[in-house]
């Protein structure tokens, strides 16, 4: 018990330091380590975490009951504000949902531009992961570089759909727009730059850097069996030495006439998941490569045709009455998908994103579920964090690779 | 008349039904055309009463007594290599059928195999907590729990998770509106402020669309222009327009004459 005085003033955290008691610390909301707006109350025995509590919701924004209010096709944008990084991959997710459920394919084309898409995604997951990562443990350069990286991938996008963040730059049953002039040229040399600074750039800023190691090794270790029963999927279930990626295993789009490589990492840590990630660009830039390729044997088509649900391209629709008729019913009333469910999961930079859809045949989704990768990682902090030391916290936070617009929804 | 709204559903609807509209399935096959699937399914039917079972759109759907939920995910995990469950949660037929409908996605890995366990379950029951045999039900029964009101016993820690704990409702039912309940709206008003301040603030206006016929700081009605938040409440009184007479030509005034000179 403290005796204040004038000269020996009462210290609230005094009692902190008898042997038997711990410290109760709050970690963000706001916290620039935070990923967004995670909150996590951790109990601390001098710097050692004992519990680890994450507290989400900070974002929820109620968007599976938006899905159950909105038509299939108004309901797309909405899926950018998922994982907002990567929003693209988010899009591609729902819109293949959709469409396995009305059961129709996208044009060929279509599916060169979403695949080529969908690993520009990655790339610019993979660089904002390795930036901030860098960042939450220390190494401040190494952001700086990414970020510049990033930003070109952006430009990319920005060139092809218009938008930098939120891209909706996939639809239902095919994409919006065709390449436009010397896109390719410019997603060729982005290639190359980014293969290049991967070489030169991060490998030699922090793969042998001993701080970096040092800070990264054994750290944030997760089992192969805590990684299945935590459902751990992406980078965070191949960081366990389990060799499952939805685009190998379950090939959709074009994955399964692609030539890449599922790289894993057996050490089940930080580090490991680092190199993975790594890795991983590198597999994005060669499947990038061989799609270039492809682009040009592609008919221009980029819609699917089923007049039923999707409308016809403007060319008709400008020139056939019954092109604009159904054009106009679209619109406004919606699509009616058939009556049924499916669960279609897709392989986002984060891991698993699959959507489940209820449809009663309505306009309407009846129900629709969002298996959002990020949720689950989140989780699994509450076992991961335990044991670890408060200086260890933001780089398994960072090693995660959550995102908060999709966690929370 | 007013239109009859129903109160157990009220999401939005469509507003407009073909009555000859025949709304079709999507295609459904027998489990035994699959083989790692029927060989599932038999070690599950086995030790646990199977109600259906179906192939749609490339996972088997089967549906069990709720009561069995734990033993038929342990004998799937254990015996039938579903080492992993991707997402569980629930679906509200309440309106149509009075009751839930709570599944639980699985996958496994080894033969690519993805399945879905589905139960119905009346509102009020609970469902027995997985968690031991999945920790990923951990977050996702805790949603679940959140957004329909439906517990899962044996749960760790059985509280909300996405929505604030003193919340009252379940935002994914679907008598709930979208733009929240009368609870919703003084939510934060009663939070920050307290309940006294409620008549000086007025309920949160949840609906960003709304427009409030009497605010004239951010609205002005064309033809009724007033000066920047004036009170309007006894009426206003209408604006002519002016047109430019600079380069237009003026057919306000005198345009019979005007009109009479063109012909």
């Amino acid at each position: 018990m403290q005796q204040p005085n004038k000269l020996s003033p009462f210290f609230e955290n005094l009692n902190f330091e008898r042997d038997d008691n711990t410290m109760v610390i709050n970690f963000g909301p706001q916290h620039p380590s935070a990923h967004g707006q995670l909150r996590l109350v951790l109990e601390l025995d001098g710097e050692q975490v004992v519990k680890a509590y994450p507290d989400i919701g900070y974002l929820h924004r109620g968007i599976e009951k938006m899905a159950e209010n909105m038509t299939y096709n108004e309901f797309l944008p909405t899926t950018d504000r998922l994982d907002y990084i990567a929003s693209t991959s988010n899009n591609y997710a729902y819109a293949l949902a959709v469409e396995k459920l009305l059961g129709i394919e996208a044009p060929r084309r279509a599916q060169v531009i979403r695949t080529i898409l969908l690993e520009l995604n990655r790339l610019i997951s993979h660089l904002f992961f390795i930036a901030t990562h860098a960042l939450d443990v220390g190494a401040m350069s190494v952001f700086l570089y990414a970020f510049r990286e990033r930003e070109f991938a952006m430009d990319l996008m920005e060139d092809y759909c218009g938008a930098r963040l939120t891209h909706s730059a996939v639809r239902i049953g095919g994409v919006p727009l065709d390449i436009p002039d010397g896109w390719m040229i410019n997603l060729r040399n982005f290639c190359n730059k980014v293969e290049y600074e991967l070489e030169h750039t991060y490998n030699a800023l922090l793969q042998e850097n001993r701080i970096w190691k040092m800070r990264l090794e054994d750290v944030g270790v997760i089992s192969p069996e805590d990684a299945l029963s935590w459902g751990c999927t992406g980078p965070m279930l191949r960081g366990s030495g389990i060799a499952y990626d939805i685009r190998k295993e379950e090939p959709y789009e074009l994955y399964g006439e692609l030539d890449f490589d599922i790289p894993v990492a057996d050490t089940n840590d930080s580090y490991g998941r680092y190199r993975l990630y790594m890795a991983e660009m590198t597999e994005s830039i060669k499947i990038i490569k061989q799609l270039i390729l492809k682009y040009d044997e592609t008919e221009p088509q980029l819609m699917a045709h089923a007049p039923q649900y999707i409308s016809a391209p403007k060319e008709e629709i400008m020139t056939q009455n019954y092109a604009l008729m159904q054009h106009f019913v679209l619109v406004t009333q919606g699509m009616r998908p058939p009556k049924g469910e499916v669960y279609v999961p897709t392989e986002s930079p984060k891991g698993e994103l699959g959507f489940y859809i209820k449809s009663e045949g309505e306009p309407y989704a009846y129900r629709l579920k969002c298996r959002a990768p990020s949720f689950f990682h989140t989780g699994l902090l509450q076992e991961i964090l335990v044991g670890t030391y408060i200086a260890d916290v933001v780089t398994i936070i960072g090693s995660t690779n959550i995102v908060f617009g999709e966690v929370d929804r | 008349m007013r239109k009859y709204v129903p109160k157990d559903n009220v999401q939005k609807q469509s507003y407009y039904t073909d009555r000859f509209h025949v709304v079709p399935s999507t295609p459904r096959e027998e489990v035994s055309t699959d083989e790692a699937f029927a060989k599932h399914l038999e070690t599950l039917s086995a030790k646990v009463e199977i109600k259906s079972s179906r192939i749609e759109l490339g996972s088997m759907v089967v549906e069990i007594n709720h009561e069995d939920n734990y033993k038929a995910l342990e004998i799937l995990r254990d015996e039938c290599g579903y080492a992993m469950l991707s997402e569980m949660s629930a679906v509200d037929y309440l309106a149509k059928d009075g009751n839930f409908e709570v599944f639980y996605q699985l996958l496994n890995l080894k033969e690519v195999k993805r399945m879905r366990l589905v139960m119905r379950i009346e509102q009020g029951l609970a469902v027995e907590s997985v968690v031991p045999l999945y920790k990923a039900a951990n977050f996702a029964e805790r949603e679940m729990f959140d957004m329909f009101g439906i517990v899962a016993n044996n749960h760790p820690f059985m509280k909300r998770i996405l929505m604030p704990d003193d919340w009252e409702g379940h935002p994914l039912l679907k008598t709930y509106p979208l733009h929240g309940d009368e609870f919703a709206s003084w939510y934060e008003v009663d939070k920050i402020f307290g309940k006294e301040a409620r008549e000086a603030i007025g309920p949160e206006n949840r609906d960003p669309a709304r427009i409030d016929r009497y605010d004239t700081k951010r609205f002005s009605r064309v033809g009724y222009e007033v000066p920047f938040g004036a009170d309007i409440s006894e009426g206003e009184t209408k604006t002519e327009i002016e047109y430019s007479k600079t380069f237009l030509v003026d057919y306000t005034k005198d345009s019979g004459e005007q009109l009479e000179n063109r012909k």
